[in-house]
């Protein structure tokens, strides 16, 4: 629930409403998905590994064949989610820390969100066409 | 120690290294001819680099990412464990890359 959810009538001040929000003004909720995405990053390194392995010496037809099928595509998309999104929410905590003015912190911020989107975007589109065979 | 530092700079390096990641997935969902160019950039001298570059840097971040786990579970704050779970994250980091690169070598080496 963010700030603006509280009703108008809320006994709360403002400063109760904002206080322990953070610099990123989203609580801990991107803490805990940090936390989150690291753990299943961490538990999905073992088999992304074995899958570049068997990547490794491939040609273009050889690697789509293994990038295509199911439970290998399955892993590859939770790792890229897990990543784009464990990035995003890193690269946040840098520009927080290191950017004080506010114009460059929202650019850097806005950067930040359509670069990670982006590369996210991209590949799982990768995965989702060599799934298909298109 | 001040490794935390370090965790950042392999964070930011492994944000800007999904290019590589993403260029090669959507190479091998264009075809054959964009797959080899992305074969003679990883096969290249200053391309093996980068990679190996970046096997380090995410075996560190991982690694040290634990360590900082460990801190959040409120475990490992003594003086000797915070040493040996730093050392750990470095030494282990170098051992982890060195280790995948010979399977790497050994598997790509054989096909």
């Amino acid at each position: 629930m963010s700030a603006t959810d509280t009703p108008k009538r809320s006994m709360r001040t403002p400063l109760g409403r904002v206080r322990n929000l953070g610099a990123a003004h989203s609580g801990t909720s991107d803490f805990w998905r940090q936390r989150l995405t690291a753990v299943a990053m961490t538990l999905l390194m073992i088999p992304v590994l074995v899958i570049i392995m068997m990547l490794l010496g491939r040609n273009q037809a050889g690697a789509a064949q293994i990038l295509g099928s199911l439970p290998i595509a399955v892993i590859m998309l939770l790792f890229i989610i897990a990543s784009a999104w464990h990035m995003k929410i890193g690269m946040q905590e840098v520009i927080n820390d290191y950017v004080h003015n506010e114009k460059l912190k929202l650019v850097s911020m806005m950067l930040n969100n359509f670069f990670s989107i982006a590369v996210a975007l991209a590949s799982i589109y990768a995965i989702l066409k060599l799934s298909s065979g298109v | 120690m001040a490794l935390s530092i370090l965790h950042r700079a392999t964070g930011i390096a492994l944000y800007v290294g999904t290019l590589l990641l993403a260029w090669w997935l959507i190479a091998a969902a264009s075809g054959p001819a964009a797959y080899a160019n992305v074969q003679a950039f990883t096969g290249s001298i200053i391309g093996r680099l980068i990679v190996f570059g970046y096997t380090w840097a995410l075996m560190h971040h991982m690694l040290s990412g634990i360590r900082h786990f460990v801190w959040d579970l409120g475990f490992g704050f003594k003086a000797n464990e915070r040493e040996a779970l730093t050392w750990g994250a470095l030494i282990g980091g170098i051992v982890l890359t060195v280790l995948i690169w010979i399977i790497a070598y050994a598997i790509g080496g054989g096909r």
